[in-house]
């Protein structure tokens, strides 16, 4: 194989006719909130873990919606827990309790 | 002195022999059970607390003065401490003082149960020597004791506004039958005493009573029912016991040593903790304490009822009551037995099994070591005081205006300090938070480790380990600096208030340096309750389920607690206090350092 110097990345393309939302699912049924996050960011820019390892909770939320586990436990596995995105959320969300339950609901598979 | 029934011995006796071997029984394995429940160097702690003079000595002081006399009871509510005392020290003393009768007067019954319990069913002329008619006195001395304690606490059932309590608990089944059984074994012993003081003597209460119900009693056919109702009453009592709040009685005489030998909660439900929620009286104190009691939805999670149902173990309540609270601790400080609810909150958070554990090992600290080092004072700002960076900005402009040669620890945003994931539990998580910062803070060589947040400085405080470096809060330091005249400032018509913040006040115990700080700026008013029974903004992040729209009732009694004297302005000395008053209040709210720089002189 010739080395053009770059090559293409894989397709992250995301079928919504296969993901799995199980776990999405199941977060809605132990915190209804989540559903009202409106995606403003500011739980992002406030967030104590995201300079380190890319935590986000408006993020996780985003990447459940599209069955993305990989990148859901990647970013979980970096909050502190401080509280902060709960603050200042504007939808008044407790997104500290959502990342727990979110912790808490067994895995059908290892996504990892 | 003559013993009036042969054989030492009548039926009647029977239901109190029963329920006292009953009890003791319990109570025995009960303390078998969880001895064997504590880990192996609390235990042996223990044994050597108990052997060592000085342990044993507080152990015998405190157990007169918690369980027999109520001192902590009598600072709070002296009307409340009396009824306490009179039956607990009163029932003690008729106790006691039936025993003496009995190695006075009959020593070869002192081996029975029952004898000093029943001593005037059993003697007759008691009273018939100097010595016997002294015990008689005494003795009818604390029954009217006692019975002055019983008829309070009849008024404080059904009247507790009367004694200062707003709430109360609601009573159980079996609470009430102990309680009904308990008012009713001191009138019931009055009675029988009386109709059989004319055999066996009397005195002054039962002497008196005695002679009036002879005028129109014509035979002594009725003080037999009246020994058997007196006995049935301590029977029932007896049986019912370890299934009602009384249990606190024969559970505090094992708490208070246990303590005093430095044991801890380990596990929610094993060896300490159950001692612990077995202790509880439920007195329903931590009710009208409790800061979430704001809202009537949350009267149901207080302290009480989470130990109520860590008796039933009731399993969903439990893990309920232990998600909501707050952690402020003002339950604790409140309580007469000191039941620490949020230690036991914590300890159940701590059993909860994740599918998912975060992991910090990826954060590289080296960057962060070489930006601190050769700093002697080392501020560590914390998230919350990130969140507020005009906390930051005040207070470094103070240290700059003292001269301070001082680097800031997370100019960019740094690690947490592990206190919020400690307090929801995941404390193997908080423990490699705590060695990333001890990392950073080494590495500085500083000498003073300065906080903004009491929320970390307890955490570093009780749980890094930082040998050689002093972990001070900002109210400390700036009054230290103010002491030597480095913090020149300005007095002006200003009135203020401070609120104390949970983890400062109660949690590290410092409540006198902010204020002595905002005395040298204006006039200082105090809040309606204040220092270690101020209450919990609201905000606390120990609550694991308290939502945003739930707490803002919380937070509206918290200020109208420190608005009652009308100050101008709110101080306190928490970023997270300051930004969850700020939502709400109708005036402007500060951290001391805003306040301080405000008025620098």
């Amino acid at each position: 194989m010739i080395d053009f110097g770059f090559n293409l990345a894989p397709s992250s393309a995301v079928n919504l006719d296969e993901i799995d939302l199980s776990r999405y699912r199941a977060l809605l049924r132990m915190e209804p909130d989540a559903r009202i996050c409106m995606g403003c960011g500011s739980c992002t820019a406030t967030c104590t873990a995201g300079p380190f390892s890319g935590m986000s909770v408006r993020k996780v939320l985003l990447a459940l919606e599209r069955g993305q586990h990989v990148e859901v436990n990647r970013m979980l596995e970096g909050c502190m827990l401080c509280g902060k995105c709960m603050m200042v959320c504007p939808r008044g969300i407790n997104t500290r309790h959502l990342i727990l339950s979110l912790c808490r609901i067994k895995q059908e598979e290892n996504y990892d | 002195m003559i013993e009036r029934v042969p054989g030492a011995f009548h039926p009647f006796v029977l239901p109190f022999v029963a329920g006292m071997v009953f009890v003791l029984g319990w109570c025995l394995v009960g303390m078998v059970r969880i001895l064997v429940e504590l880990p192996r160097e609390d235990r042996r702690r223990f044994f050597l607390s108990l052997v060592t003079p000085k342990t044993a000595w507080k152990n015998i002081k405190d157990i007169f003065l918690n369980c027999l006399i109520h001192v902590r009871l009598w600072k709070r509510n002296k009307v409340l401490g009396y009824m306490h005392s009179s039956i607990a020290f009163g029932w003690f003393m008729l106790i006691l003082l039936g025993h003496i009768e009995v190695i006075l007067f009959v020593p070869e019954r002192v081996h029975f149960l029952y004898y000093p319990i029943f001593f005037n069913f059993f003697v007759a002329e008691a009273d018939s020597t100097l010595q016997g008619s002294l015990l008689m006195f005494l003795m009818d001395f604390f029954l009217l004791v006692i019975l002055s304690g019983i008829a309070l606490a009849m008024v404080k059932r059904f009247r507790s506004r009367l004694f200062g309590m707003r709430r109360t608990t609601r009573p159980s089944v079996l609470d009430r039958v102990g309680l009904y059984s308990l008012w009713a074994i001191f009138p019931l012993r009055l009675m029988a005493e009386v109709f059989t003081a004319h055999i066996s003597g009397g005195s002054f209460l039962t002497g008196p009573i005695n002679a009036l119900f002879l005028h129109f009693f014509s035979n002594d056919l009725h003080y037999m029912p009246t020994w058997w109702a007196y006995s049935i009453a301590l029977g029932v009592f007896m049986f019912v016991l370890p299934f009602t709040r009384y249990m606190h009685i024969p559970a505090e005489m094992l708490l208070i040593p246990m303590r005093n030998a430095g044991i801890g909660i380990r596990h929610p439900r094993r060896g300490f903790a159950k001692l612990e929620y077995y202790s509880c009286p439920g007195c329903g104190v931590c009710i009208d304490a409790c800061p979430m009691t704001a809202s009537r939805a949350n009267v149901k999670d207080c302290t009480v009822y989470l130990n109520r149902q860590l008796r039933r173990g009731n399993e969903r309540r439990i893990e309920q009551i232990s998600d909501k609270c707050l952690l402020c601790g003002k339950c604790t400080e409140v309580c007469q037995v000191c039941v620490q609810g949020p230690e036991l909150r914590v300890a159940q958070r701590r059993m909860r099994s994740y599918a998912l554990s975060p992991d910090y090992s990826q954060i590289d600290t080296a960057p962060m070591q070489a930006a601190v080092r050769g700093a002697k004072v080392l501020y560590f700002a914390g998230c919350m005081t990130q969140l507020t960076p005009s906390i930051r900005k005040s207070l470094e402009a103070l240290l700059r205006r003292a001269g301070v040669d001082y680097k800031l620890m997370d100019p960019d945003g740094g690690l947490c300090c592990g206190r919020p994931l400690s307090m929801a539990g995941r404390e193997e998580q908080a423990r490699e938070l705590m060695a990333k910062n001890t990392e950073i803070i080494r590495a500085s060589g500083c000498e003073v480790l300065l906080l903004s947040c009491p929320i970390c400085y307890r955490v570093f405080r009780e749980s890094y380990d930082l040998p050689g470096v002093r972990v001070v809060h900002h109210t400390v330091f700036l009054r230290e600096l103010q002491l030597a005249g480095r913090l020149p400032l300005r007095s002006g018509p200003e009135t203020f208030v401070y609120h104390d913040p949970c983890e400062l006040g109660r949690g590290c115990g410092i409540y006198e340096e902010p204020r002595r700080l905002l005395d040298g700026v204006g006039t200082r008013v105090e809040a309606a309750s204040h220092h270690a029974e101020s209450v919990c903004c609201g905000g606390s992040l120990g609550s694991l389920t308290l939502g945003y729209r739930q707490r803002e009732a919380i937070v509206r009694a918290s200020l109208k607690n420190l608005t009652a004297e009308h100050p101008a302005t709110i101080v306190t000395a928490c970023p997270l206090c300051q930004t969850t008053f700020a939502r709400y209040a109708d005036r402007p709210v500060e951290d001391i350092s805003q306040t301080l720089l405000r008025n620098l002189g």
